[in-house]
């Protein structure tokens, strides 16, 4: 086994056995990002003399005597969450030269634990986008076949993991940004309960919407990292006060009488056939566990994502209101005046996707049409969470597929903004209801490229989602399946 | 038509954004093509539905109200496209 392949279980242990040191580790993957990123663009900075001090660091730890599952083990993070004295930019322009005063509650929590950051990576801009072909630094490509998108917003974090640069990364989902990149990338990746993850230096998409969480290559590295990353935080005022949990304790249960439940309208017009055929391959498989598998509905699913494009513009348009060229962040050279230098400064800062959804959020909530829209898509959103509570009442779990496609290639949806908000049509309703839910790899279609199942779980099922994905992952060896890489590829 | 150019004209006033008279047709037929997949929320029937805000129903904490920030007034600064002395600059607003 590869180092750059290995678990965190692995890792942990070769650092146990002093088979190699963390700053053996951070240097052996420092080389693999700097051989392999100008390919695939997933990292924006990269922290090299910061991560060999912080290696050095954790393995003087461990030579005290310390010992911890994420002692030493290099990561990197969605340049989203904030890092002291390391720019965070959001995939943006606007903050192109930002560095944060203070480290997000999420990055603080993981350094205590002794993990060493290798880096911020890269994100559509804002976390706007489903393709990262919005970033301002260039899109991000997909490790499996460089002419294809690794999905987004947390592109950056898949195309990493998957490459072998980092074992585990962090992302954030409001509306599938963590499930659907981990589908296009053959990766695991959970977007647990709203609440979980502290939001406290995680910059604002949606608030309602938006929650943290982690990207491995399996589900038990999922765990390793969730049980750092969620927990409550007072610094963040929807952080619930039962946040914390062992997502370990739980794995390994047997999957025998588990209810799943399967819901008719994900598979019905515009799912891809091989994608159906693997995901139903994977549901398969489940039952042969032992799962009971039935069929349920979810009748207001197809109105997610419409309801999603009035409530995540109109809440990104009040968030997005505090980049005002004046405090810290890109200002337009030469205003006129007071409000040229906010108007100037707000086109040229945002790219043309993030200056879409702020003026659709602007006129939802204007004046005459809040009822219409706003208001309207709030009651809908209501009707979407009680499909949810209906379903949970019978069943443990819901399953389907993650995205109705596989990967598909750099450009094809960039003239359509309506096409490429319905590549996030199974996953927006779960971030609308609050609920956890993740993606796993569940296979391959004929041109190689990988496939996602979603696991959707009732209000902080989220030991229960990973648990179904272990014992998935125990017995198939699709998350065991690799890119095969090599520098100068294009 | 939801959104002719005055509309985005109106709006991007609004959300202070200088967009250039250029880039206003081909923005105007982007946010009606918005517009027409929202439009189907009208349709749905959602008489005597709560409005759902939020996914948690929890009563908004309150914590102590002790100091806990402290003064950071320089790294604070230290992103800020103009300063000097410790304030931000802009353009001069009267005359």
């Amino acid at each position: 086994m590869e180092l750059h392949e290995s678990s965190l279980r692995e890792l942990r242990q070769g650092l146990q056995e002093r088979d190699f040191s963390s700053v053996e580790l951070t240097t052996t993957l420092l080389k693999r990002i700097s051989a392999l990123n100008p390919m695939l663009n997933a990292f924006v900075t990269v922290t090299e003399g910061e991560a060999l001090a912080a290696a050095a660091t954790a393995d003087a730890r461990r030579a005290a005597g310390e010992d911890g599952p994420l002692l030493g083990i290099p990561l990197a993070h969605k340049d989203i969450f904030c890092t002291a004295g390391v720019r965070t930019t959001c995939g943006s322009k606007m903050l192109e030269r930002f560095v944060a005063p203070y480290n997000a509650t999420v990055v603080e929590r993981l350094a205590a634990e002794g993990v060493v950051m290798l880096g911020k990576l890269n994100m559509d801009e804002f976390a706007m986008g489903s393709s990262n072909e919005n970033s301002h630094f260039g899109p991000v490509r997909n490790p499996w076949h460089t002419g294809m998108v690794p999905g987004g917003s947390s592109g950056g974090s898949a195309a990493a993991v998957a490459a072998g640069l980092v074992p585990v990364a962090t992302g954030t989902d409001t509306g599938g940004s963590i499930r659907q990149p981990a589908a296009f990338c053959g990766i695991t990746g959970i977007k647990p309960t709203y609440g979980r993850v502290s939001r406290y230096g995680m910059i604002a998409f949606a608030s309602s919407l938006d929650q943290g969480g982690p990207m491995a290559r399996n589900a038990e590295d999922c765990a390793l990292l969730l049980n750092v990353m969620a927990a409550h935080d007072p610094r963040d005022s929807t952080s619930h006060p039962a946040a914390a949990s062992d997502f370990l304790r739980g794995l390994d249960r047997p999957l025998q009488g588990l209810r799943v439940g399967v819901p008719e309208e994900f598979f019905g017009a515009g799912l891809d056939p091989e994608v159906a055929a693997a995901v139903q391959a994977g549901i398969a498989e489940l039952a042969r566990q032992g799962a009971a598998v039935r069929s349920i509905r979810l009748p207001n699913n197809p109105h997610a994502v419409s309801t999603y494009y009035v409530l995540a513009p109109a809440e990104a348009s009040s968030n997005l209101a505090r980049f005002d060229g004046v405090r810290y962040t890109h200002r337009t050279a030469n205003p006129a005046d007071l409000a040229d230098l906010y108007q100037h400064s707000r086109y040229e800062g945002f790219g043309a996707e993030v200056r879409r959804r702020i003026l659709v959020g602007t006129y939802v909530l204007s004046a005459g049409y809040y009822d219409a829209y706003y208001r309207k898509a709030q009651q809908v959103r209501g009707l979407i969470r009680e499909d949810f509570r209906r379903a949970f009442a019978e069943v443990d779990v819901i399953v389907g597929p993650t995205t109705p496609t596989p990967a598909f290639p750099l450009g094809a949806k960039n003239a359509d903004p309506v096409a490429m908000y319905l590549a996030d049509i199974y996953t927006i309703a779960v971030n609308l209801a609050g609920i956890p839910a993740a993606s796993i790899p569940c296979g391959f279609t004929a041109a190689g490229l990988p496939i996602g199942m979603q696991l959707m779980g009732d209000y902080f099922a989220d030991d229960l989602l990973l648990n179904v994905a272990h014992r998935y992952q125990r017995e198939t060896q699709w998350h065991r399946t690799h890119p095969s890489l090599q520098a100068g590829e294009v | 038509m939801a959104f002719d150019q005055d509309s985005v004209r109106r709006t991007a006033h609004l959300a202070r954004i200088a967009l250039p008279p250029t880039e206003i047709p081909a923005v105007a037929d982007q946010l009606e093509r918005i517009m027409e997949l929202v439009e189907e929320l009208r349709a749905i029937g959602t008489t005597g539905v709560p409005t759902m805000a939020h996914p948690l129903d929890l009563d908004q904490p309150l914590r102590p109200d002790t100091v806990g920030n402290h003064d950071q007034r320089e790294v604070l600064m230290a992103s800020a496209p103009a300063a000097d002395h410790g304030l931000f600059l802009v353009p001069k607003v009267i005359e």
